[in-house]
């Protein structure tokens, strides 16, 4: 397979070189490698962004899990914002808010777009729609904004890994949160180097998180769990355009990452059987929900 | 390169919850389903690993059920897919195995009817895309990303070759090829990739060449 970019050096490297957006790079390897047109790719990535959209705004009204276990909370952070009195900031707020009802929506079995997983998927698209606010980009900027997302989660998930099973939480929300950075900084009209910084950061700080749904659903801790993805994006963007660099490159975070995923506990993989999912209110939710199905 | 595409990435558009445990269960049932060539009658399913622990809670079942049925990862029917199932008469069976495979999220289906049966073993490798990884015993490496053909045959001289002209006669480019066989001179199979959707046409001709048993087709 003839790939423009293996790895985030030679995708930075690449940009840099030919003066191009990340996103750019990654149109033109999608061209390269599916021979469609960029017409074509655009018009099927305007798709997903319209679902994400659509999710976004069915989980702004409220919605509830068939569990009952989450929804709701995207509507109690959308009312705290509009009172004023919030700590963290309202854009900040805004992303953690879209964040959360898009996995709400997911919870509820509601459609939505893996960004790159389900259980990931409220990262980037709540930090597009909180940033959308302040930087008023056009329909083709927010779509840009998926395609560098993608250039950073197609790296990790062939040099990595992008699934809960295979590498914990810090694969999912981990590298759905590096993707969302990546994208803010694009946005915000960063460089490609602080793009990849942006990511670095990101993932640095969602390393060892492991994946331990209560009762094997994608709910708790998954909601939030992309909360603190979109709020870690965010910071870590901010600090990228503030021209702070990891002194791990970026390449080497994922490195780290897979390894860590690799020595990982299966029980702390997507097995509801360690971390939140074995605590005592954890089982107590599964017996619940299941009887003594789940152990 | 396990993933090739922007769109394995941000994507696919899918009911929820999970893009391993639903959207790809949904697509391993539905290549099984593919594979088969039909509506299967019955069909009975082992689970292993992540799998096996959390199908319930990730709506792993509905969503296979739904693929054998040729619902696609964002169809809204693979809610009531069991309803479905049972409208249409398709008995199915949940095995949760206890043994331990190679890959977390593994799946193994057997399904048939009155005039067959067939074993597929289908892996989800993250981010709802999947690897089939057996077909009736024969280890193999299918992607699902692109159209396929899979050729079971009698392991003779001239098999491979005459299938390859059949393709080149209808200008079907091949992608990627892979051979095996259980043992010498029993029974092979071929998995082809190409570029673009295999016509029936092309299918019924593969299946008159001498010493072809079975030709399956996986469109993308």
């Amino acid at each position: 397979m003839d790939v423009l970019f293996h790895n985030v050096r030679e995708l930075v490297e690449l940009a840099d070189k030919e003066n191009k957006l990340i996103s750019e790079i990654m149109i033109e390897q999608e061209m390269k490698i599916s021979g469609r047109s960029r017409q074509e790719i655009f018009e099927q990535m305007d798709k997903n962004l319209t679902v994400m959209e659509q999710a976004v705004e069915r989980g702004l009204k409220g919605v509830r899990s068939v569990s009952g276990l989450t929804g709701g909370d995207a509507v109690l952070l959308q009312n705290y914002i509009a009172t004023g009195n919030s700590l963290s900031g309202d854009l900040l707020l805004d992303a953690v808010s879209k964040a959360v009802a898009t996995n709400e929506v997911n919870a509820a079995m509601g459609t939505i777009c893996a960004t790159p997983t389900a259980g990931s998927a409220g990262v980037v698209p709540g930090t597009l729609f909180a940033v959308k606010n302040k930087l008023n980009p056009t329909r083709e900027q927010m779509i840009r904004y998926l395609f560098t997302a993608g250039a950073f989660g197609f790296i990790v998930a062939n040099n990595a890994s992008i699934s809960g099973a295979a590498g914990g939480c810090q694969a999912e929300v981990g590298s759905a949160a590096g993707m969302a950075a990546a994208s803010i900084v694009e946005m915000a009209g960063g460089t490609p180097a602080q793009c990849a910084e942006a990511f670095a950061i990101t993932l640095k700080n969602m390393l060892g998180l492991v994946c331990d749904p209560v009762a094997g659903l994608v709910e708790v801790p998954c909601v939030k769990r992309n909360a603190m993805g979109a709020a870690n994006a965010l910071v870590a963007a901010d600090m990228a355009l503030a021209g702070i660099s990891s002194r791990i490159p970026c390449d080497e975070v994922i490195g780290a990452m897979f390894r860590i995923g690799q020595t990982m506990n299966p029980n702390l993989k997507e097995t509801a059987r360690g971390g939140l999912a074995a605590t005592p209110t954890g089982k107590e939710i599964a017996a619940k929900i299941f009887g003594s199905a789940v152990n | 390169m396990k993933f090739t595409s922007v769109f394995d990435i941000i994507g696919p558009v899918m009911i929820g919850p999970s893009s391993s445990h639903t959207a790809g269960a949904a697509r391993i049932g539905r290549v099984a389903r593919d594979l088969f060539g039909r509506t299967p009658k019955w069909a009975k399913i082992h689970l292993y690993g992540s799998f096996a622990e959390t199908y319930k809670g990730h709506g792993t079942d509905v969503a296979i059920i739904g693929g054998l049925l040729d619902f696609d990862t964002f169809d809204e029917r693979i809610k009531t897919s069991f309803e479905h199932a049972k409208k249409i008469g398709l008995s199915f069976e949940f095995i949760a195995e206890t043994a331990n495979k190679e890959h977390p999220n593994t799946a193994r289906i057997v399904l048939g009817d009155d005039t067959g049966e067939m074993s597929i073993e289908g892996i989800s490798i993250g981010g709802g895309k999947i690897e089939v990884s057996e077909v009736n015993g024969f280890k193999l490496r299918l992607t699902g990303g692109m159209p396929a053909l899979l050729v079971v045959h009698d392991d003779r001289a001239g098999c491979i070759a005459n299938v390859a002209n059949c393709l080149a006669m209808h200008n079907i480019n091949i992608g990627h090829m892979e051979v095996s066989r259980i043992e010498r001179g029993l029974t092979a199979l071929m998995v082809i990739e190409v570029d673009q959707n295999i016509d029936e046409k092309v299918i019924q001709q593969i299946s008159l060449i001498p010493n072809i048993t079975k030709v399956s087709k996986i469109n993308n």
